[in-house]
């Protein structure tokens, strides 16, 4: 099919502002260039270093398609959303259009805090591109949509932060272009709004609207996506399947937030008895990740010091998603006077258990009587579902909730309609 | 597995020349009015929006567009008028100098506003595409209100003088369009510079202050010697203010002054245009 969104070759080069001089001054270029005048010999003194955040990316986006991109922060994704949605410019290469593109980087767009709910949807409304005729007519679904009615006409400064963002994204879910590009909005408001923003998303892409989706979630990427590229120093390093590039992602991710070591002792966490050395997330096969596939067992490690022996001291670690819920605390129960030296505690958490999101653990080492080490949040990683049928969602693709998701076996028995009905009967497997 | 839908494109036919192409390196194209003209909506809703936020504050805000005028106006007379006794073309030195003020005040204050307005409007340039030039444009736009409020105090003190309008007042209109004219070109000029160029922000204020004196605006042009007056008249601002005063005042006024500050104005927006279309590719990235 004849694409919607051509790119041939483009880069994206920036330059490097040197820390403190935020901004060229007129004064500055004045006095280079009197200075370049007077000594020919020094031509530009602030000669700027330069990064290319995106390069030779040539891609093609059929109508219909959904497209998600993912990638490391740096990656170059929000550079490309910003050229195709003409908010820059690329410095090579060329971008063809055969669509109105309608942008959504960030919820709220143009919103002014002391305009009413009412001004600001026909505010920002404009400014993402609707005509006012438009707005008029899909202004009531609009504030339906919101769920905020009652305070359409009261200033934006008065309302609470998941008022703002409901209203932000009812109007930004209302423009209808036939690109649609969206940075990161899909992880603002409740779950329950979330779960309508995927619905609404969902509606589009059936209306066959083009969308280019970035996010750092991977669940949301995961299930709205029919195609991913994957970015990596502004290149597209991979580019098809989702569950496929996904797991290209997941390799590549290898050793960033899922390890933490500490050389020196004595910036290391913990006191006189006990300094915590290192801390590791590994998958089932040993390799050291921060992405974990909900269907497998991940292992934490921790690896600490014993400086002064005979205290009977016991690991501990502390799971948290990441909504700050938390999810669990687990201890080694053998507690054994430790000797002093080097000790490494390992905890196998099953597959099949923790949900799809973001996990950020704390370990500690104590004893009924004191807390040697206690250092929060030392290492994250990100519980996925490449959606291959075969996980505790099935064939389901929706918003999940819960904070954990086990794999349970379920039985269903049938007795015909005019027949005593018999109960079921539940065998839970973890 | 997701399920696959089948899926219905939106547009069944998609055009066969791109809509948009964006190409490196192609910074000589001029500003595409199609574009602007399909934003006019835009135009029309910032404007609104900075008048809505101005005048929210109702009493204060059309206080003040009021009071600031006046208290000039009687400042200016009790000093220069009546003290300092500078000529004032026969007129009242009161009537004289407001007349200046209203399209004076106009003409600073919109060029305030509109050469900020691309920096304090950065939350928008960097999140989502309208033709830039727009929020210059706005800016000025909305300022038209003020001096529409001032213009109503100004009839008034006409009539207060009992000054009879005359013919002339008909060509007000063409000191108003090059007014108009040279605020496009000054505005957008000054706001693409103060994008990359922040120390220019902060010269505007004094730059003003200076182009008040520079121009007929608590004097007449006439007080400046003959010999230097072709040189005076370079001012565009000289042609325009002298001759929307004397539309007021029925006065007799020089055109070709007026036609001097029509023709820099015109070169002023021809040149405005380029340099905000060179720098308008680096707004997002500097601003």
């Amino acid at each position: 099919m004849k694409p919607i969104i051509t790119l041939d070759n483009v880069g994206k080069q920036y330059k490097i502002r040197s820390a403190g001089a935020t901004y060229e001054t007129f004064r500055d270029v004045l006095t280079e260039w009197t200075i370049g005048r007077l000594r020919r010999q020094r031509q530009r003194k602030l000669s700027h270093e330069t990064f290319w955040a995106l390069s030779q990316v040539n891609l093609h986006v059929t109508p219909g398609e959904v497209l998600g991109i993912i990638g490391r922060n740096g990656a170059g994704k929000s550079t490309l959303l910003k050229l195709i949605s003409r908010i820059t410019e690329p410095t090579t290469g060329r971008i063809e259009l055969y669509g109105r593109v309608g942008s959504l980087l960030e919820v709220g767009t143009g919103f002014h805090p002391e305009l009413t709910g009412r001004e600001n949807v026909y505010l920002s409304g404009a400014i993402l591109g609707m005509t006012r005729t438009e707005i008029n007519r899909k202004f009531d679904e609009i504030v339906s949509f919101s769920e905020i009615e009652r305070f359409i006409d009261v200033p934006v400064k008065w309302y609470s932060s998941g008022m703002y963002v409901r209203l932000a994204f009812s109007v930004a879910a209302h423009v209808e272009p036939e690109i649609l590009i969206l940075d990161e909005v899909l992880s603002v408001g409740d779950a329950s709004f979330q779960m309508k923003c995927f619905n609404k998303l969902e509606a589009i892409r059936k209306d066959g609207r083009t969308i280019l989706f970035v996010s750092h979630n991977m669940q949301s990427v995961l299930r709205l996506c029919k195609r991913v590229i994957y970015l990596s120093e502004g290149t597209v390093v991979a580019d098809g399947q989702p569950s496929e590039v996904a797991s290209q992602y997941v390799t590549s991710r290898l050793r960033s937030s899922a390890e933490q070591t500490w050389d020196d002792i004595d910036n290391a966490p913990g006191d006189e008895v006990a300094r915590l050395r290192a801390v590791r997330v590994r998958a089932e096969d040993g390799t050291i990740t921060d992405v974990i596939d909900v269907r497998q067992p991940v292992t934490v490690e921790m690896e600490y010091q014993i400086l002064a022996g005979g205290d009977s001291l016991a690991p501990n670690m502390h799971f948290f998603n990441e909504d700050g819920v938390y999810l669990f605390v687990t201890g080694d129960r053998s507690t054994q006077r430790k000797e002093i030296g080097w000790y490494t505690s390992t905890v196998r958490v099953p597959g099949n258990f923790l949900a799809e999101g973001t996990i950020s653990v704390n370990v500690a080492l104590s004893s009924p009587l004191a807390i040697r080490i206690n250092e929060p949040n030392v290492v994250t990683f990100q519980v996925i579902d490449t959606l291959e049928g075969d996980s505790a969602r099935g064939d389901y693709t929706g918003p999940m909730p819960g904070v954990i998701r086990p794999l349970l076996n379920w039985n269903t028995t049938f007795t015909p309609a005019n027949a005593k009905p018999v109960c079921a009967l539940e065998d839970v497997t973890v | 597995m997701t399920t696959t839908q089948p899926v219905r494109p939106a547009i069944a036919d998609l055009p066969s020349d791109p809509l948009v192409v964006i190409e490196a390196g192609k910074t000589w194209n001029v500003i595409n009015v199609l574009d602007i003209w399909r934003h006019r909506e835009l135009l029309y809703f910032l404007i609104w929006r900075d008048l809505k936020i101005r005048y929210k504050q109702a009493v204060f805000g059309i206080a003040w567009v009021v009071l600031q005028p006046l208290a000039l106006t009687a400042t200016f007379t009790i000093f220069l008028g009546k003290l300092a006794r500078v000529p004032s073309t026969g007129a009242p030195y009161a009537l004289f100098v407001l007349s200046a003020l209203v399209i004076w005040g106009f003409f600073s204050g919109a060029l305030m506003t509109s050469s900020s307005s691309l920096t304090s409007n950065a939350h928008l340039l960097t999140k989502v595409y309208f033709p830039r030039v727009i929020i210059p444009l706005a800016a000025i736009g909305a300022r038209l209100l003020d001096f529409l409020i001032s213009f109503v105090i100004l009839v008034v003190l006409v009539g207060f003088y009992r000054v009879p309008v005359t013919r002339t007042v008909l060509l007000l209109p063409l000191p108003i369009i090059a007014a108009l004219l040279l605020l496009a070109g000054c505005g957008l000029l000054l706001s693409a510079i103060n994008v990359k160029y922040r120390d220019v922000g902060v010269a505007i204020p004094v730059l003003i202050q200076l182009w008040m004196f520079l121009s007929p605006v608590i004097y007449p042009a006439n007080l400046v010697p003959p010999q230097w007056r072709t040189l005076y008249a370079l001012n565009p601002l000289v042609g325009i203010i002298e001759s929307f005063r004397a539309c007021i005042l029925g006065q007799a006024w020089n055109p070709t002054e007026l036609a001097i500050s029509f023709g820099i104005s015109l070169v002023l927006v021809l040149i405005s245009i380029f340099v905000f279309r060179r720098m308008e590719v680096g707004f997002a990235d500097n601003v």
